[in-house]
């Protein structure tokens, strides 16, 4: 076992054949590839501050403009036109509960079935770690029309279940948690046993704590996974006060320039981007340690 | 408190392979029994079916009279410590020593008067908000030790509780837990396969050997009447000499004369079935040449090696056909070359029969 660590060990070390010039390098490549990334985003940020007119008559300006409130209260209370009055703070709510619905989920179903497959012996345990693997050959869309007709079957077309339930197993996170389950010491669970704590007590003190940075981890991959869905809420929804934001930016806009009514379709592009980038910001501590940290 | 028997216990796993062959102890209470044996002997086979987390195939375990082999760890009211210590990692100290009393509703106050004086008595007490991870292996030792003691149970078990402790450490710990163990009065099973350990805390020894109970008794007992040539050679450090003895070809069959396996003659007069010949380093002298002690054995040996310990030096020597290791104390005057002359009394050796048990 490892000695408990110094503070701030580790990271105050420089790395090997780290010179002065190599860190302005490396910088200076950091810092380029930010810009290529980061730009398209500004620049329809800058977008959805400006009237239609000025997006529709370049050059667009390279600073934001003077319409910000304008558009973002038209965009999220007045409802956009093309999609039936429906306004943009719907869209997200829709959004919000289908790829916390399918994070959570997943991370429910397959943190179960891991415990199951690794801390129980019973009947064809191999056989059933097998078919769930084997899944992972099988996405969305090559089940897509078996699983739509179930759902139109089930009456579960416009609703969130038929949004969420479909997407909610996970082979990919019951793999993970096999892995890391795995790596728990058998003593542990004996200890466990011996203390006096049964399958559940066991679950929930002493796995679901040493699992919690892994299912951070997964929690935001999986938010975010559920948040660009899009061909499935393509098709299981038609309502457009059901459908998601990703969704909606597609139908409002026209194959004609001048019918789509680009400030707003940049406000909705905006308010797209803006709840995935704040899970990221506010778990990323949780996120990098349980990429990195074994917490052991 | 209570007593624990075993009575012909087996374990066959389902491969088919046999890790204990039908093992029968009785401690009673109050007592430690030491189990000890090389790896793969079946000792922790044999001290998890008594915590019942491993099956007994047949036979009974009984504790404190019960018959327990189909009740769960929970209920059987031990505790455990293990080798690697599993103690809950994102608890804090408290919190691992309090778990097992949680579990079974102990009221909130009693639970914490009985960590908090548990952690006095083993010197936690500022250690109690720190996690595993923050503490030392002998801290971490100590709480798992804490950990068994705050149920205060009918046995406790332990797993080779000091090997991953450094040397003085693991002295210290092995005082403090025999002092525990006296103190508190609880049976006790203790699996190591140190020999050293196993003398200085034993009550009870069981000397395992492939599944099987090769001797059972005092520590002493066993060390000064070892019933074969594995636990002559287990027990001790270093272990027992052994010498290989044949009787002389020609010589009568029911008082046979023995040989040395170089050839050359005991004598001495030995037991018609010896086939070892076995005495302790401690029990050989070194004596002057030309000197013959009547009765007593004499070697001659050749020095191979020596071995200053600072109290005693070992000297490793080639004799009669074997190698011999005698213990002389003080600093050694012989060096690796040197021819001496080694006595051991009649009433320090040890004979064995062909198939190793004490003859």
């Amino acid at each position: 076992m490892a000695e408990p660590k110094a503070p701030g060990s580790g990271h105050d070390k420089l790395m090997i054949g780290q010179s002065a010039a190599s860190i302005y390098v490396a910088h200076a490549i950091l810092i380029l590839g930010l810009v290529i990334v980061a730009f398209p985003i500004y620049y329809t940020f800058v977008a959805s501050t400006q009237t239609l007119q000025t997006i529709l008559r370049p050059p667009l300006p390279l600073v934001p403009g003077g319409e910000f409130w304008n558009n973002y209260a038209e965009a999220l209370f007045g409802g956009a036109g093309r999609l039936g009055g429906v306004g943009a703070g719907t869209l997200l709510l829709n959004t919000t509960v289908m790829a916390l619905g399918i994070a959570v989920g997943k991370i429910m179903i397959s943190i179960l079935s891991a415990y199951a497959i690794v801390f129980f012996r019973f009947p064809f345990r191999m056989a059933i770690f097998w078919l769930i693997f084997i899944t992972l050959m099988l996405p969305v869309e090559v089940r897509i029309l078996p699983t739509y007709k179930v759902m139109v079957d089930l009456g579960l077309i416009d609703t969130y279940a038929g949004l969420i339930i479909p997407l909610i197993a996970s082979a990919t996170a019951t793999l993970l948690f096999r892995q890391f389950f795995m790596t728990i010491p058998g003593e542990l669970v004996e200890a466990a046993r011996v203390d006096g704590a049964g399958p559940w007590r066991f679950f929930f003190d002493i796995l679901l704590p040493l699992s919690r940075t892994n299912i951070a981890a997964l929690f935001v991959i999986l938010f975010i996974y559920g948040w660009t869905q899009y061909l499935w809420p393509l098709l299981v929804t038609n309502r457009n006060d059901m459908t998601t934001i990703v969704i909606a930016l597609k139908k409002m806009v026209s194959f004609a320039d001048a019918d789509t009514q680009w400030h707003l379709v940049m406000v909705t592009a905006i308010l797209a981007i803006v709840p995935p980038i704040l899970v990221v910001v506010l778990m990323q501590r949780w996120f990098v340690r349980g990429l990195v940290d074994t917490e052991k | 408190m209570a007593t624990v028997d075993l009575k012909d216990v087996r374990k066959v796993y389902p491969g088919g392979v046999e890790a204990v062959k039908g093992v029968s102890i009785a401690i009673p209470d109050k007592e430690l029994c030491v189990l000890v044996g090389p790896s793969g002997c079946g000792k922790s086979t044999l001290l998890r079916m008594i915590a019942g987390l491993e099956t007994i195939s047949s036979g009974t375990c009984a504790i404190d009279g019960k018959v327990v082999n189909a009740v769960g760890p929970t209920e059987r009211d031990i505790a455990m410590v293990f080798q690697n210590y599993a103690l809950y990692p994102h608890m804090k100290v408290y919190d691992n020593m309090a778990y097992g009393l949680r579990n079974r509703g102990t009221p909130k106050d009693e639970i914490d008067s009985r960590v908090r004086s548990t952690a006095k008595v083993l010197e936690l007490s500022h250690l109690l908000d720190r996690r595993p991870r923050e503490l030392s292996g002998g801290q971490r030792q100590r709480v798992a030790m804490g950990r068994a003691i705050v149920r205060n149970p009918k046995v406790f078990l332990f797993d080779e509780p000091l090997s991953n402790l450094d040397a003085k450490l693991r002295g210290q710990m092995r005082v403090e837990i025999k002092n525990l163990q006296r103190s508190l009065g609880v049976t006790s099973v203790y699996v190591t396969h140190d020999q050293l350990e196993a003398m200085t805390l034993a009550d009870i020894l069981v000397v395992m050997n492939a599944g099987l109970v090769e001797q059972m008794g005092a520590p002493l007992d066993i060390y000064e009447k070892p019933a074969s040539t594995f636990v002559a050679s287990f027990i001790g450090a270093p272990p027992m000499n052994l010498l290989a003895v044949t009787a002389k070809p020609d010589s009568p069959a029911n008082t046979p004369e023995k040989l040395f396996a170089n050839g050359a003659s005991l004598g001495i007069a030995a037991p018609v079935h010896a086939a070892t010949l076995g005495f302790r380093p401690e029990d050989a002298d070194v004596i002057g040449e030309g000197t013959k002690p009547s009765g007593a054995l004499k070697l001659s040996a050749t020095v191979e090696a020596v071995e200053p310990v600072g109290a005693e030096s070992f000297l490793y020597c080639a004799a009669a056909g074997g190698r011999i290791v005698v213990r002389v104390s003080g600093r050694a005057a012989a060096k690796p070359g040197d021819r001496l002359e080694v006595m051991v009394p009649a009433g320090k050796l040890h004979w064995f029969d062909s198939t190793g048990k004490r003859a």
